[in-house]
């Protein structure tokens, strides 16, 4: 149950909670959505229909976007390395500096940052203008759970489609990589893959799925979170759809923080 | 038009709201309202606007929450039953937006499906298709079915917001501002299906407005909300029949202007 700030009947006059009254009101409810998240996902009914709809949506939204962005930095990324390895003589480092890099750290931080600014902004405003336009609370007395149909839907497509997008991004990148290296160097793109494979560990590829996992959630839940409880009108909706995006990259760049830290404890 | 009758005031009372509070902040919107609709009843609830006539219909089917007091639906006490209980009694109590909220995602097919294929599981494709177009023409809109509502008018809108509450066939109809933003004509069609609503689904309703018009036209009942209380209750003429300064504007500005 949300908190609201509504006064009983019976009181005479109602006080304005503080600042930090109204930061752990918004932790509360921020609380009580995910927790009310993992109760409505998990038990049934499944709404699988719409589920495997918004998965199709998050990644046909994203997939240009992603494969020109990821296409971009493998290439650049291998053009700009090039000179400072090329001192050492160790241009044939290439492959596998690319693939840690693009692994271990940019393919999950871009496909998270995009899918942030473009599936995020998304629920965000379509939420929120289902919410100002009373469509939920039409939902609701159609005897159709809305949270489940659009939140638990949203957040859960979110969270399994941005890692798949995340290697996605990861292959496109090496293939922009592959092709800056073979301007340059006569390499077959077996021998390019092998070299840059062969140097991530189990430990990169659970680290980034991990975290691909959590900044899609991350992106999903915001997103939902702030279209569902939009309110004001059409200002509602676009504040939503800003607060989503911009709330979600924040998270994302904490996550990456903390996730480095926490998975560099496993490295021997 | 429709012949009225008068309310059977011996007949199942299928809401009964006793001593109900609402406030928003320090505003103070219902205060001790207490309303009973029976079956069969068109009760035409009156008021001006930020009255809190919106706030009762929302109170009584769940989606607001009362400070004080007890409402019952069908024998359903709203604020002691579980969530799963009260989509129960949703599918029971049908509820048309002034605003009509038309999922603007989906078809005005889309529409009418949604609630039915989510609720009614064991019926078959062949049988939702039947309900669906057995419904719009109920409303005299079987042709606007393959159209989105962002191509419809306003009318249209809301006659199709109250077919997507009529097909899961409820008990009680809520009507929110049915007329509102409606040109005169489109007014007259709306109070006319209103009437047609309770004569072939046999339900019984509360239509929230400020519209004198339609109120005389679909009311068996009237009852005006005045300073968050229903002071009067009655036909139109006992309501009216009054030198309350709170009232006489009211019927004064709607019928002579």
């Amino acid at each position: 149950m949300e908190i609201t700030e509504t006064a009983t009947a019976s009181e005479p006059e109602e006080k304005r909670p503080s600042a930090l009254g109204r930061m752990f009101i918004t932790l509360y409810n921020v609380y009580s959505f995910i927790a009310r998240f993992f109760k409505e996902a998990f038990l049934p009914p499944y709404e699988g229909k719409e589920l495997l709809r918004q998965c199709y949506e998050i990644g046909y939204r994203s997939a240009l976007l992603i494969s020109t962005t990821g296409f971009i930095t493998g290439v650049v990324f291998t053009k700009q390395s090039r000179p400072s390895l090329s001192e050492f003589g160790a241009t044939s480092w290439l492959p596998s500096l690319v693939g840690i890099a693009l692994l271990k750290t940019l393919a999950p931080l871009l496909t998270g940052l995009i899918a942030a600014g473009k599936v995020g902004s998304s629920i965000g405003a379509e939420l929120g203008s289902m919410r100002v336009t009373e469509q939920i609370d039409a939902m609701e007395v159609s005897a159709t759970n809305p949270f489940k149909f659009l939140v638990s839907t949203r957040v859960l497509a979110a969270t399994i489609t941005i890692p798949i997008l995340t290697f996605y991004t990861a292959m496109v990148g090496m293939l922009g990589s592959l092709l800056n290296v073979s301007m340059f160097e006569s390499t077959s793109a077996k021998a390019f893959f092998q070299a840059s494979l062969e140097q991530i560990t189990f430990l990169d590829f659970t680290a980034s799925t991990v975290k691909a996992i959590i900044f899609g959630f991350t992106i999903g839940i915001v997103g939902c979170y702030q279209g569902y409880n939009s309110s004001k009108g059409t200002e509602g909706v676009g504040k939503a759809a800003n607060s989503a995006v911009v709330i979600a990259m924040f998270l994302i760049f904490v996550e990456e923080v903390i996730s480095v830290q926490f998975f560099g404890l496993f490295k021997t | 038009m429709l012949n009225k009758s008068l309310t059977d005031t011996t007949a199942e009372k299928v809401i009964q709201i006793k001593g109900l509070f609402k406030s928003f902040g320090n505003y103070h919107v219902l205060r001790d309202v207490d309303l009973d609709l029976y079956r069969g009843e068109n009760l035409v609830v009156l008021g001006k606007s930020g009255t809190g006539k919106s706030v009762l219909i929302k109170i009584i089917i769940g989606l607001l929450t009362p400070d004080k007091g007890r409402v019952e639906v069908l024998n359903n006490v709203v604020d002691e039953i579980t969530y799963q209980e009260l989509l129960a009694l949703r599918l029971q109590v049908g509820f048309s937006f002034q605003n009509s909220a038309l999922y603007d995602s989906m078809t005005v097919r889309e529409n009418l499906e949604f609630p039915l294929v989510r609720n009614r599981k064991t019926l078959t494709k062949g049988e939702v298709n039947k309900l669906v177009e057995e419904t719009l023409d109920a409303v005299g809109l079987l042709q606007t079915i393959n159209q989105m509502p962002s191509e419809l008018s306003g009318g249209q809108r809301k006659r199709i917001g109250i077919a997507r509450t009529l097909i899961l066939q409820p008990e009680i109809m809520l009507y929110d501002e049915p007329t509102a933003g409606l040109d005169p004509i489109t007014c007259l069609d709306i109070n006319k299906l209103i009437n047609e609503v309770q004569e072939r689904y046999k339900t019984s309703s509360i239509v929230i407005t400020h519209d004198l018009t339609c109120a005389k036209a679909v009311g068996n009942r009237v009852a005006m909300l005045l300073d968050g209380k229903f002071e009067r209750q009655g036909t139109f003429e006992e309501v009216f029949n009054t030198n309350d300064e709170r009232v006489k504007p009211f019927y004064d500005y709607n019928f002579i202007k």
